[in-house]
């Protein structure tokens, strides 16, 4: 089992805004059953104001994408195009207090929506189905789409071009691929490897600044909280309370999570130990 | 009595998943109405297998009226050369592969055979790759129809149909792939795929024996396969396996909400399975395209030894495997398979093949890398081909 905030839940079994719009003037559609999840948007958009009147929504796939999906109809609401436009897949799954990083594919899905429902308003021909041949023929995903998503999300790795695309997770014919292209990209952007070097203390004090500032309200609009304990050369001592504290599963999770944000923002060779 | 039973056969057939099973159940019972009768006895279950036919699209991205239920991937085969052939008498020439499952390949050699139709079998390299310009270069005018399987049930190597379809349609060729192997293991779109007929076996995931599918394209001329009754619009007499098709359908659900996760774990344990082989045992080879492949499958070669001797010991230690296919075992020939591919007879012999399931775990994978190394030595011990200076397996106590 996944380990839901509870607003992922709560969006899940409640889920705001499911319906079609009869009259929808801007209509959005990505997904395809084959690949497990769809999603179709349907906005009311006044003409004058360009502002978004009414938001509904049908989709076709697991807990995270209906959701995200409902999350995504709540934050346009009321909104301009133009303001719309700016959320971001992050903002869809800070909305909804985290998705599980192989998740995060279906808040893609969302922005990927509301993208094409513009287009369809403004009637731009929809970036009609990927013409060029996918790099992953498994889930048709294009290097454009992935190139995209690794500079918008600065992903790192195979696996979570894959959690974020679902590229590479069929037959995985197409990983050398996807590391090609991931090296390509390490290769004409500035190296990331080349963070300003930092003094024990300022990391130190940046893994305390992250774990405050981006951890810990995620763990707490969920019930949880973390306590940074000890620091010792690349492992981080943590203190871990969730709301379902003691589910080994759902710690191991958490810890994951805590390790891979802490990874991005500080140092990619940290590890995070619980310790009790 | 062994320790574990460990299933990795799942190739040659899968455990029925016990939501297909409870499924079913009801339509033994209370639920045995003829979905053709003109009263509601009837026609609630008329509606359960207009559901199930909407689930099994709904995996493959189709419309529910390209859905026709057949009795085994044997008889989608068929229906699909047959009825294409029958379907454009004028034509006389048909393209199949090498590899193809005897479903298909016996089909095209009978008709070869007993009613004169030319017919060609494109070879393979030795990773089990077809040559593409080698396909576009066998579709004449006068051929009626390509098959060429989605993943070889061996090796699990997959040909890449986009491709192949996309030369067809350029050629004006019928495309017919069996998919049994790749149905609920890898997703298979038929909005962007260019294929015309595409053939499902139910026992390949977790619904039971006995049931299939053949997807055909609207649009797509085919003659029926059975007469009589007006059943499946016309197109396959017979009063509908209804339990069947109802678990068929479940399974289809099942295979499309678990796909992406499954897909992941299942080739991180193949690969793991894989890899601790590799590494145990020395003179050990792939074979099939280790990149283009089922998530599920390895087939490995053991040098110096014979297959079917591993497999007993396999078996007697509660782990099922298989050598060849499950039907063209029985020949002391190596797979039709493997000799297409020209696989050494060093190895050709003593190649095992393991496919998983969702239904098998880490544990079932340490289990075999714990014992398959010592069932190998022993064997090597005592084979005369194997040199006394060559490597040993390395034995872990875990
Ligand atoms: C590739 C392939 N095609 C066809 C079949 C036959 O399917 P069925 O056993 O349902 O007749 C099988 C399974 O044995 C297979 O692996
Ligand atoms: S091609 Fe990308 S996973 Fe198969």
């Amino acid at each position: 089992m996944w380990d839901y905030t509870n607003s992922v839940l709560d969006h899940f079994t409640n889920p705001r805004n499911v319906g079609e719009i009869e009259d929808a003037n801007a209509i959005g559609e990505v997904g395809s059953l084959a690949c497990g999840d769809a999603l179709k948007l349907f906005l009311k958009i006044d003409q004058q104001t360009g502002r978004i009147l009414d938001a509904k929504f049908k989709t076709f796939g697991c807990a995270s994408a209906i959701a995200s999906a409902s999350a995504l109809t709540e934050m346009v609401k009321g909104k301009t195009i133009d303001e719309a436009l700016k959320i971001s897949n992050d903002d869809i799954a800070r909305f909804l207090g985290g998705l599980p990083e192989q998740k995060m594919h279906c808040s893609v899905m969302g922005k990927e929506a509301l993208e094409a429902a513009v287009a369809n308003y403004r009637g731009e021909k929809v970036a009609a189905h990927e013409e060029e041949p996918p790099v992953c023929k498994c889930f048709w995903v294009s290097e454009k789409k992935i190139r995209e998503v690794i500079l918008e999300h600065k992903l790192t790795t195979v696996e979570q071009v894959t959690n974020y695309t679902k590229a590479g997770g069929g037959c995985g014919g197409c990983l050398p691929d996807i590391k090609r292209i991931l090296a390509d990209i390490m290769h004409t952007q500035a190296p990331p490897a080349e963070r300003p070097k930092m003094t024990n203390l300022q990391r130190i004090q940046l893994i305390s600044q992250t774990i405050e500032k981006d951890v810990a309200p995620m763990l707490r609009a969920d019930g949880g909280n973390i306590e940074l304990v000890d620091i010792d050369g690349t492992l981080v001592k943590v203190r871990l309370k969730g709301a379902c504290a003691g589910c080994a599963g759902a710690k191991a999770t958490l810890q994951h999570l805590v390790q891979e944000t802490l990874r991005q923002k500080v140092s990619p060779d940290l590890v995070v130990v619980e310790e009790n | 009595m062994p320790p574990r039973q460990v299933y990795l056969d799942n190739n040659a057939t899968t455990q029925v998943a016990p939501e297909v099973l409870e499924a079913m159940l009801p339509f033994f019972k209370d639920l045995y109405g003829n979905p053709s009768s003109m009263h509601a006895f009837g026609g609630q279950v008329a509606q359960h297998v207009q559901q199930a036919r909407e689930r099994v699209a709904a995996l493959l991205n189709a419309h529910p009226d390209e859905i026709l239920f057949t009795s085994c991937g044997t008889e989608s085969d068929n229906h699909a050369i047959k009825g294409v052939l029958e379907a454009h008498p004028e034509k006389r020439h048909l393209v199949t592969t090498k590899v193809e499952h005897p479903a298909v390949l016996n089909v095209c050699r009978y008709l070869a055979k007993h009613h004169g139709y030319r017919l060609t079998e494109l070879p393979v390299d030795r990773r089990g790759n077809l040559d593409l310009d080698q396909v576009a270069a066998a579709l004449t005018p006068d051929t009626a129809l390509l098959s060429v399987m989605t993943a070889n049930n061996e090796t699990g190597t997959l040909f890449p149909i986009e491709k192949i379809g996309a030369i067809a349609r350029e050629k004006g060729v019928t495309f017919h792939t069996d998919a049994v192997q790749a149905a609920g293991k890898l997703p298979l779109d038929m909005a962007r795929l260019p294929v015309d007929l595409l053939s499902i076996s139910g026992h390949k995931l977790h619904a039971p024996k006995g049931i299939g599918v053949l997807y055909i394209r609207r649009g797509t001329r085919i003659m029926p396969f059975m007469h009589g009754g007006h059943q499946e619009r016309g197109r396959r007499a017979g009063t509908e396996n209804v339990p069947y098709i109802v678990g068929l359908g479940r399974a289809c659900e099942l295979a499309r909400v678990e796909l992406f996760e499954e897909t992941n774990r299942l080739r991180q344990l193949r690969d793991r399975l894989e890899q601790g082989l590799l590494a145990r045992i020395p003179s050990t080879h792939i074979n099939g395209n280790p990149d283009w492949r089922l998530p599920n499958t390895t087939n490995l070669g053991f040098e110096y030894i014979e297959g079917e001797a591993i497999l007993l010991h396999l078996s007697a230690a509660g782990i099922a495997a298989s050598s060849g296919s499950a039907c063209t075992s029985g020949s002391l020939e190596p797979s039709h398979v493997l000799m297409a591919m020209e696989v050494p007879f060093t190895y050709a012999h003593g190649s095992v093949r393991f496919s998983l399931s969702k239904y098998n775990t880490d544990q079932d994978i340490d289990y075999v890398l714990a014992t398959l190394p010592g069932i190998v030595q022993k064997l090597r011990d005592m084979s005369p081909f194997y040199p006394k200076d060559a490597p040993r397996v390395v034995e872990t106590a875990s």
